[in-house]
């Protein structure tokens, strides 16, 4: 199962706005390198300078990186990246494009599939390629309650793949990316909107919620104090997450709701904290390795799919759990 | 203001949803129903027409119960619906259904310019929230995507619309002149219940069908001959094994600290 695609495997290089990588792209960039023994794998990397990753890149044997400079034009616009990327394709005669799959992304992916007939997979949760080279990937759907493979049948294929699809890690031999330099004529129809204002979040010391291999989230049952919540995810180097009632009530930023209409997470271990497991919430959590719920309500609906269910107070269990991890790691 | 919403009849989200062998969701009525966030995106126009003048106009491409997304709508208070129906649609993706609501907003054009087109974040069918981009390309308008809050302000030069998003790592502000494309999260507002008024008004609204033919769209071109992806097997995720539950006795907290430990989790 590893015919090659023709051209190279592009992988958008999502960063941050002083030119880091953000980390699920480099398992992307692992996945790239084994899907076929002669991939040849290349970087897009849009607006600002890539300087600040190579070395991370070159780590991952990356030989080269596309720098898409997209003149005056606002490289955090979808439509710019996509327009971008497009001609990247063009360019490169690339079959098969890679992206993290984000919000963003998803609007990126969409446009590209309009301008170049590309098909597209978003939420992919693995990627092989078949005999004849194209992109065979995996996804649940349903609020992860089915698992489907899905072929891309069009001449191009961009595959958006959620975090913890694959380990990170480093090639075998690491190299020093050239940079080749594009320069990207943004047309009127990418520009039609503005972009006003952009506020990046600053980290929060904890791991990014979408990556994070723990993540342990607080409901209604929290009552509106994390305190347990939060003690927890630090004793394990977690992230918190929270539930759509949470982040309405204001108890948490927004950008803390795991769901539907938030973030997807697919981490080693889920704790949910006062979480009843509404089908919404379910979508965004369902294909963790391992959940453990702890809600004072035996027949809630979060038990159904718990691998650990505990009925009990969250301000009961929580502080004990802690107190024994951290009596039994000494 | 001419709004258009775009809306989805999808299987019940608290419902049994399956997949067939042909790869494709299951729609076989009766646990159908309007995708919630397009529940959003409707009141989302409603309330921009109430405020600054002007008709709401829901739209849908599906099969004949897709009806019932629209009829919702109407009870709501649009005041127009089109369905388009037709065979060739089934197994439809988003590249295709973009390109038949974009030739049927054309046509709905055809009685006055539309200043805004309006569809949900994402269908919760588990498909894959690319169609507000994709329909913004198709139609070449400004993409104004995930809004959690809607400002249009009209003025001498045009009708400029403001929205706020949310993303994965930062938050934005965008902004356009109309026409354009909004999506809307569940954020954005409390979606109105419609009331008595409302259910017997839409019996009056008629809904405007059209085929494909009269979108000048060739059937081959969308359906599942027009999809550029292909469903090769789809199975019921089994259920976890080995569950356990237990109620705390006072030891709960230490139980699960050993699990934890038993399962290298930590
Ligand atoms: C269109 C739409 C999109 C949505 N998207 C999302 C989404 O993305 N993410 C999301 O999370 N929700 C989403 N929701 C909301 C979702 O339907 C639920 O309302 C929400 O997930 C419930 O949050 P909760 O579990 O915190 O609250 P509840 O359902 O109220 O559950 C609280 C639980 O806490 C338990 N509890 C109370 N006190 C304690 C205690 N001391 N110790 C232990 N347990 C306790 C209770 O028994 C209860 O089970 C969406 C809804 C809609 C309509």
């Amino acid at each position: 199962m590893s015919g090659s695609p023709a051209g190279p495997v592009l992988v958008l290089l999502d960063h941050t706005a002083d030119g880091m990588l953000r980390p699920a792209v480099l398992e992307l960039l692992t996945l790239a390198r084994g899907l076929a023994p002669d991939a040849v794998v290349e970087g897009a990397w849009v607006g600002g300078d890539p300087g600040p990753a190579l070395g991370e890149l070159g780590e991952q044997g990356l030989v080269s990186v596309h720098h898409l400079d997209v003149g005056v034009a606002e490289p955090h616009l979808t439509p710019v990246v996509a327009q971008a990327l497009g001609a990247l394709v063009t360019a490169t005669g690339a079959r098969l494009v890679l992206g993290v799959s984000s919000f963003e992304n998803k609007e990126v992916a969409a446009r590209l599939g309009v301008a170049t007939g590309a098909g597209v997979v978003t939420d992919a949760s693995g990627l092989e390629l078949d005999d004849d080279g194209a992109a065979v990937a995996d996804k649940t759907v349903f609020a992860g309650t089915w698992n489907t493979r899905c072929v891309v049948t069009a001449p191009v294929a961009v595959v958006l793949l959620k975090a913890n699809a694959v380990q990170a890690e480093p090639a075998s031999l690491v190299t020093s990316p050239a940079v080749v330099e594009h320069v990207v004529e943004i047309g009127e129809l990418a520009l039609r909107q503005t972009l006003v204002e952009r506020t990046e979040r600053a980290g929060s010391g904890r791991p990014e919620l979408g990556a994070a291999q723990v993540v342990v989230v607080g409901g209604r049952g929290t009552n509106g104090d994390f305190g347990p919540v939060e003690a927890l995810a630090d004793l394990l180097g977690g992230a918190v997450g929270a539930t759509r009632v949470a982040t309405d009530e204001g108890w948490i930023a927004h950008d803390a709701q795991i769901g539907q209409t938030g973030v997807t997470v697919a981490p080693r271990l889920y704790i949910g904290a006062g979480v009843s497991g509404a089908v919404h919430h379910r979508g965004g959590m369902q294909s963790a390795g391992t959940i453990v719920a702890v809600n004072s309500d035996p027949e809630a609906p979060i038990f159904e799919i718990a691998d650990l269910g505990i009925v009990g107070d969250l301000f009961v269990v929580l502080p004990q759990a802690i107190e024994e991890l951290r009596r039994l790691r000494g | 203001m001419k709004i258009v919403v775009c809306v989805k009849h999808v299987p019940d989200i608290q419902s049994e949803r399956t997949i067939g062998d042909d790869g494709r969701v299951v729609r076989d009525g009766g646990d159908g129903t309007l995708n919630e966030l397009d529940e959003n995106a409707i009141e989302a126009a409603l309330v921009l027409a109430e405020t600054h003048g002007g008709e709401v106009v829901v739209l849908t491409a599906g099969p004949a119960d897709a009806v019932d997304a629209v009829r919702r709508g109407l009870q709501m208070g649009a005041d127009e619906a089109v369905h388009v129906l037709d065979d060739a649609l089934a197994g439809s993706d988003v590249f295709g259904t973009a390109a038949v609501l974009a030739a049927a907003i054309g046509l709905v054009e055809e009685e006055g310019p539309v200043d805004l087109v309006v569809t949900g974040m994402a269908a919760l069918d588990g498909l894959t929230s690319m169609l507000p981009a994709a329909l913004a390309a198709e139609l070449g308008i400004a993409q104004l995507t995930l809004a959690s809050a809607i400002d249009v302000v009209e003025g001498s030069d045009g009708t400029r619309v403001t929205v706020r998003r949310e993303l994965d790592h930062a938050t934005e502000v965008l902004s356009a002149m109309t026409p354009a494309l909004v999506s809307v999260t569940d954020q954005a507002n409390e979606p109105r219940y419609p009331n008595f008024k409302g259910i017997m008004a839409a019996r009056k609204k008629a809904v405007t069908t059209f085929t494909l033919a009269d979108l000048g769209i060739e059937p081959a071109a969308v359906g599942s001959s027009g999809s550029r992806t292909r469903v090769l097997s789809a199975t019921a995720r089994p259920a976890r094994e080995n569950r356990v539950l237990i109620t705390d006795d006072g030891e709960a907290g230490r139980t699960l600290a050993t699990y934890l430990v038993d399962n290298k989790l930590v």
